[in-house]
């Protein structure tokens, strides 16, 4: 079974017809060739398809396309105009906080949604008082973080790179 | 050395400098195998076999194949017919025999990955069972020697060790295992395949474009030329993506049904666990024998590890104790059980990962038993000369790398009695490890240069750059064999049109490569000087090292770690790990660190999560998912000190280079082990070591 959706991505509208059984994954992949966002596992266990979805952090392989109709997102490719790049991924070249890259698109939304999370107040479970500001220091940064997993073993120069752009 | 007469001087080696690719790398635009597909390309999705070791009787692909959206559905009795040369692994749909859990047993092809799944579900087999063994057990009545490892004999012995070991002042046996272990890069295996008339097109994400032709080539008796492989991007491989795999053969053959129309497969994670290799599990008996004063006189490593019953490959986990420390008596050997599981292939670090977690944690027992500081007691057998050949070391700095490392860490504070620090509710314990990796050439690689004009360079080879930054590394050695800034380098990788190359693997990537560009760099300046005209044009095979024979040539390393062990819970921790490593000359200081720290934190995943727990009633690996088999996370790697040690290597190459791939993780799970110890007083022998260890 088919339905029609509508998909913002990276700031282009696209409608497609999608099996509901489409992961949003899938859908970018697959139906719209946009591979920033990675599959690694395609259940919710290594963090590379990572996308922004109407602004959060989410793992566009536990999303289906049918459920997301109207939906916003952000890949890594869309996070900068083209041309330039986010302050993230720069930092990310910088401390050279990936290897092969497969893991990378994903660590990066990963990292821009968890900053934002952090400004908002959210606590995490090394945090110390839940409701103080949180201090992005690099065992928050690691925890937080840690739904991303990197073969190549880059973590601490990922923390290194967070580290720079994090408040 | 080589023939180059021209002295390699380094000036873009050993600058830090980003990947070239970075850019594509963190935007996500960067194309990975699969990705290369066409929007026509069929999605192919396999059947796998439910049993372990039988038959198949019946096979039913009629509700697959009414299935809107099915183009074919692929069997043993329907599916081309590959040559009698395929490798045993590769014998893809050609029989109804059944070796392995999780073998493939058909494919379906379909115009979406849903349909393809679906119609799968769909295909109903009707299989014999046959008995079978899927689990190591050392007493195995199939144990067997082989007859070769990929480096070095099977069983090597100088001296008469028992004697030793009987006369020596003290004597240590133990034993020590190590499991079975997935790879598990984050980019799946996969493939796109298409055949144009009798010539084969891939797009494969693998760490040899020539290794996936060759393999190809035999196995469907095409001449090699007539099979093209572009790999431009790949993630990860860590050696599974070194050999080829059945799924790649599965894809071609699939391809062959749809002539001219690309076929994509992209392994599922659970299927990572089943086909595509692993590390073998190990049991390993060391014996160590001594004077008092920590002097060794005898060591043995004798080794078993499990195989598969249709193809040999044997993890050399006994080599490290051939050529770490002085003693006078020796032996190594290597038996393996053959089961019906799928082949293992080389890991990271193959033989050495698992064989240094032996050797080092038995030093450390030797150290304990002796009242010996373990820093000391390795300084105290540095050996003059390599002890397996007898040749004078290229260069050999392991004293300089335990030094240097004690320093920085703090060792010379350290209290050895084990628990005996308890802070908040936590043990602490410091430990060291050695490690080494051979210097390891691959002969075969080819490299063109060619002038671009404007001062350009052209410079072709098949290289692989799999993460550990290839194309950065080439260019700067390009430039410097050319003697021009790396601006004027266009190097061109990861494509069978660049010639044969070999792989990225044992370390021995940039050595190989790079060895290969100089000598055509050699031959391009001597051919047509510094100021060539548009179009010319040299090339050069990989050249031999004439100092091969003379010299043993190895990096080394030395690991310090902190463990911390909660006294409730067991938990253990590495709060702190430090690597001081002496490889060679280092071509990109900006890269290199992440190749030793992600070596590291492969070290320490090995020592704290890995492990693949096969059901011998089933033959599959149970925890089959990224849930299950843990890999190292963030939040569990703490800080990680990378240090090297410079050095100027005359022997290993024109670069100096020696291989920074592997070392990072050799030695890293003993040296949690021996820090667990000294945190708790509790031995573990068996990895990966888990919280249930330190329970009362």
């Amino acid at each position: 079974m088919k339905v029609d959706v509508s998909l913002t991505v990276d700031g282009r509208h696209h409608r497609l017809a999608v099996d509901t059984r489409t992961t949003v994954l899938d859908a970018l992949r697959e139906h719209l060739d946009v591979t920033s966002p990675k599959k690694g596992c395609d259940h919710g266990q290594c963090g590379a398809c990572t996308v922004l979805l109407d602004g959060r952090r989410t793992l566009s392989c536990l999303s289906l396309a049918c459920a997301h109709d109207g939906a916003e997102i952000t890949t890594a490719d869309g996070l900068a105009p083209d041309g330039e790049l986010h302050p993230v991924a720069q930092a990310f070249l910088d401390h050279d906080a990936y290897q092969c890259g497969y893991c990378t698109p994903g660590q990066i939304c990963s990292a821009v949604g968890m900053l934002a999370e952090a400004a908002a107040g959210a606590p995490s479970i090394v945090s110390g008082d839940l409701t103080a500001p949180v201090d992005l220091d690099r065992a928050e940064i690691a925890e937080r973080l840690s739904g991303n997993l990197c073969r190549c073993g880059a973590y601490a120069h990922i923390v290194d790179a967070v580290s720079e752009v994090a408040p | 050395m080589t023939t180059a007469s021209r002295p390699f001087v380094p000036r873009a080696v050993g600058t830090p400098r980003p990947r070239p690719e970075g850019p594509q790398k963190v935007r996500g635009t960067a194309r990975y195998a699969v990705e290369t597909a066409d929007t026509d390309a069929l999605y192919l999705f396999p059947v796998q076999a439910a049993v372990t070791r039988g038959r198949v009787t019946a096979i039913d692909t009629s509700a697959a194949e009414a299935l809107d959206g099915v183009v074919a559905v692929l069997t043993h009795e329907n599916a081309p017919r590959l040559a009698r040369e395929a490798d045993a692994d590769h014998g893809v749909l050609q029989s109804a025999t059944i070796h392995q859990h999780g073998q493939y047993l058909a494919a379906v092809l379909a115009t979406s990955s849903e349909t393809a799944r679906e119609a799968a579900a769909l295909v109903s087999v009707t299989c014999v069972e046959e008995p079978h063994a899927a689990v190591l057990d050392e007493d195995s009545p199939d144990l067997y020697a082989p007859g070769s490892l990929v480096v070095g004999a099977t069983d090597d012995t100088r001296g008469d060790p028992e004697a030793a070991l009987a006369a020596a002042e003290v004597t240590l046996r133990r034993t020590y295992r190590t499991p079975m272990e997935h790879h598990q890069p984050l980019e799946p295996h996969s493939t796109v395949a298409r055949w144009d008339g009798e010539r084969l097109v891939l797009h494969d994400a693998t760490q040899a474009v020539s290794w996936t032709r060759q393999a190809m080539a035999a196995a469907f008796g095409i001449e090699e030329s007539a099979v093209d492989v572009v790999s431009a991007h790949v993630g990860g491989g860590f050696g599974s993506k070194g050999g080829t795999h059945p799924n790649t053969v599965l894809t071609a053959l699939a391809a062959r049904a749809v002539p001219g129309r690309s076929v994509r497969y992209a392994l599922t994670r659970q299927q990572m666990f089943d086909l595509v290799g692993h590390r073998p599990a190990t049991v390993q008996h060391v014996a160590l024998g001594s004077d008092r004063e920590g002097r060794l006189t005898a060591i043995t490593h004798d080794v078993v590890t499990q195989g598969s019953r249709i193809s040999e490959f044997v993890e050399p986990a006994a080599a490290f104790s051939r050529g770490m420390y002085a003693a006078a008596a020796r032996r190594t050997t290597h038996r393996t059980v053959p089961l019906d599981i799928g082949t293992p292939t080389f890991m990271r670090a193959p033989g050495e990962a698992p064989g240094s977690f032996a050797g080092e944690s038995a030093m450390d027992e030797l150290a304990i038993e002796l009242g010996t500081d373990p820093v000391e007691l390795r300084l105290r057998n540095e050996p003059d000369v390599d002890p397996e050949t007898g040749r004078p070391f290229s260069s050999r700095n392991l004293v300089a790398c335990l030094r240097r490392g004690a320093e920085r860490f703090g060792w010379a504070d350290r209290d050895p009695a084990p628990r005996a620090r308890l802070v908040d509710g936590w043990w602490h314990g410091t430990g060291v490890a050695a490690a080494s990796f051979p210097v390891v050439r691959f002969p075969g690689s080819e490299a063109t240069i060619r002038a671009a004009g404007s001062g350009v360079y052209e410079v072709e080879i098949a290289a692989a750059d799999i993460g550990q930054g290839a194309r950065a590394a080439l260019t700067a050695i390009a430039a410097d064999a050319l003697e021009v800034p790396v601006e004027r380098i266009d190097l061109r990788i990861g494509d069978t049109a660049y010639g044969a190359a070999g792989p990225a693997g044992g370390s021995a990537g940039t050595t190989s490569w790079g060895a290969t560009i100089v000598e055509a760099a050699e031959r391009f300046r001597d051919k047509y000087g510094d100021d060539p005209d548009d179009g010319d044009e040299a090339d050069a095979a990989t050249p031999d090292n004439p100092w091969a024979s003379d010299y043993a040539m190895h990096a080394y390393g030395a690991h310090f770690v902190e463990v911390a062990v909660h006294a409730d819970t067991g938990e253990i921790r590495v709060p702190r790990m430090l690597g001081v490593f002496a490889a060679g000359r280092i071509v990109n200081p900006l890269t290199a660190r992440s190749q030793f720290l992600g070596g590291m934190t492969w070290g320490l995943s090995a020592a704290l999560h890995e492990e693949s727990v096969l059901d011998d009633r089933f033959g599959h690996v149970v925890n089959r998912d990224l849930a299950g088999y843990h890999v190292a996370t963030n939040a569990d790697v703490g800080t990680v000190d990378v240090e090297w040690l410079d050095e100027d290597d005359p022997y290993v190459n024109p670069m100096g280079t020696k291989g920074i791939g592997e070392i990072g993780i050799v030695g890293v799970a003993a040296a949690v082990a021996n820090a667990a110890h000294h945190a708790t007083g509790v031995r573990v022998r068996s990895l990966p070591i888990t919280l249930d260890a330190f329970l009362e």
